[in-house]
């Protein structure tokens, strides 16, 4: 069950740099990223803590205008965030003094959805994510991980064609983190959202993705395009094959050994 | 637009410090101080109590004992000169309050939304707030004259100066990510204004009102013992005209218990507004 990658891609970052102020000179979170993205796709992207991973989602989400080099979505430009890109925060980003269920209905209010319709909507994503006895809950009496089901709810109920996700499970335990990760293909796979998610778990980028991309750090770059060929649904048979333990070596590679750092901190 | 994250914490901490206690320790600790507090409270009432008519029977000079003012009191409940004065003092201050915080709240929020109004009122806000309320009384007084204006501006000043700080504060402390989790989902400015940076600085705002309430009672007294015909600075200021101790301590207790009652509203209001807050 490959995707078919076909027909121009849904997200193409074209010679993407950014540089950071950093103590009088400028410091390369990105330098001339070039990665295209097919519609239904789902990327992983490792790499070292501060490679620019998160700098990279913020320029697809529209949220960071980058100093060079452009996004395009289905071809056109990006330029701020559109509910057509859902983003999903490592912090959750909930907001605190909504319940479950306004949270989620947020978008579908600024969307002009109107309260019966909203309300309907928001129902079924919260029943989607297991929180149906929760909707009226203040995230400050969730857990963690029940948050971050709240928030991918959210993202979910405005229907964007693209999902962004920045280390959504990375604060969370690690069975808690295995249930999230088996709902997201669930839904992926039902769906084919295109995904890019981001990650410091090695295991999880093999576990979830089409494809893995390593990046390497100062410049913040891509560093290597490693394909995975294992077959959705992925279980956990897939997890411990033997497959599975060479793409994970692999990955595990080129993320820890990678060239030295060639500094780029012009002024 | 400003919106680091500086220092989450700062309204709880702030809270301590009006306060007087410090971070509650969660669970079971929580409840047993909450147990024991109330036999302590009325143990230290009597004990006050106690020390008052030790006092008053060591034979200071004039010192009155409790029953003295509870009968002062009975009687200026009785011909309404009590009622009278609480209420013109609590007159002044809520106008002063409600005006200033009136005012605080926008211009906190366009300090904390447009750099350069932050840029041109700062410095004046610094200065005035090292400035004592009352130290404007004489100034205000020239220029205002003695009727009610020149108190009422004075504590305008005083709720107006620590609102003003704490809105701004909360506006710059709204966590960035709520703007971006906004405005991925739709938001334009507007919406993520209204619907984020409002309620997620209203603990700040909260905590700035209760500050200026506590300001502006304490400032309304003082400016009544300087220039006014009725209030309870006033009838304390006419009491020591005539070494009348019964009626001064009968105005200082109520003082303190109007302030301590205003204190505790705020407090619940505070409370159930901002029950969202996860306090760590
Ligand atoms: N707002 C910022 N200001 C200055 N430097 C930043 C900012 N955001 C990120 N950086 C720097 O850019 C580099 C890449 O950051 P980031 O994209 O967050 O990395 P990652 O998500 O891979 O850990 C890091 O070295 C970080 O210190
Ligand atoms: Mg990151």
């Amino acid at each position: 069950m490959s995707p078919v990658v076909s027909g121009a891609p849904k997200i193409e970052f074209r010679d993407v740099s950014h540089s950071f102020a950093l103590g009088g000179g400028e410091f390369a979170a990105l330098d001339r990223v070039n990665l295209d993205i097919a519609d239904g796709e789902f990327v992983t992207v490792v790499g070292p803590s501060g490679c620019g991973k998160s700098t990279l989602m913020n320029v697809a989400a529209g949220l960071l205008e980058p100093d060079a080099g452009e996004v395009l979505v289905d071809g056109e430009p990006v330029h701020g965030p559109s509910p057509q890109r859902g983003v999903i925060f490592q912090q959750y980003a909930l907001f605190p003094w909504m319940s479950v269920r306004k949270n989620v209905e947020f978008g579908l209010k600024i969307a002009g959805v109107g309260a019966a319709e909203r309300r309907r909507r928001a129902e079924r994503f919260i029943d989607m994510v297991g929180l149906t006895d929760f909707a009226d809950a203040l995230p400050k009496t969730l857990s963690g991980g029940m948050k971050q089901r709240c928030a991918i709810a959210r993202a979910y109920a405005v229907d964007p064609t693209i999902l962004l996700m920045d280390e959504p499970f990375g604060a969370l335990d690690a069975l808690t983190r295995v249930q999230l990760q088996d709902r997201l293909l669930d839904t992926w796979s039902r769906e084919r959202r295109t995904v890019l998610f981001i990650t410091h778990d090695v295991d999880e980028a093999v576990y979830l993705a089409n494809r893995v991309i390593v990046m390497a750090a100062r410049p913040g770059r891509v560093h290597r395009v490693i394909d995975v060929d294992l077959p959705y649904p992925r279980t956990e048979e897939i997890r411990l094959s033997p497959e599975f333990a060479e793409l994970r070596r692999e990955v595990w590679h080129s993320v820890y050994h990678q060239p030295t750092p060639m500094e780029r901190t012009s002024s | 637009m400003a919106t680091v994250r500086k220092d989450a914490a700062a309204p709880a901490a702030r809270e301590a410090a009006v306060t007087g206690k410090g971070p509650v320790p969660p669970g079971k600790a929580r409840s047993r101080t909450k147990r024991s507090t109330l036999p302590l409270t009325i143990g230290s009432g009597l004990l006050g109590l106690l020390i008052w008519v030790v006092l008053a029977n060591i034979g200071i000079q004039g010192f009155p004992g409790p029953l003295e003012v509870a009968e002062r009191a009975v009687t200026s409940i009785g011909d309404g000169t009590l009622l009278g004065d609480a209420l013109a003092s609590l007159r002044r201050v809520l106008t002063g309050f409600v005006l200033g915080v009136a005012l605080a709240v926008p211009v906190g929020f366009l300090m904390g939304w447009y750099p350069v109004i932050r840029g041109l009122i700062e410095p004046w806000l610094q200065f005035f707030r090292m400035v004592p309320p009352l130290a404007i009384i004489p100034l205000a007084i020239v220029l205002m004259g003695i009727d009610e204006t020149p108190k009422i501006f004075v504590i305008f000043l005083a709720s107006f100066l620590s609102s003003v700080v704490s809105t701004f504060q909360g506006v710059v402390s709204v966590d960035s990510t709520l703007i971006n989790a906004a405005r991925v989902l739709g938001a334009k400015d507007r919406t993520v204004f209204t619907g984020v940076v409002v309620p997620a600085s209203t603990p700040f705002i909260l905590v700035g009102m209760r500050i200026g309430l506590g300001a502006s009672w304490a400032t309304v007294v003082a400016a009544e013992l300087i220039a006014a015909q009725e209030g309870l600075g006033y009838r304390m200021q006419q009491a020591q005209l005539y070494y009348d101790l019964p009626t001064i301590f009968v105005q200082l207790i109520v003082i303190g218990l109007i302030g301590l009652i205003m204190d505790r509203a705020l407090l619940l209001a505070e409370r159930r507004l901002t029950n969202w807050q996860e306090r760590r």
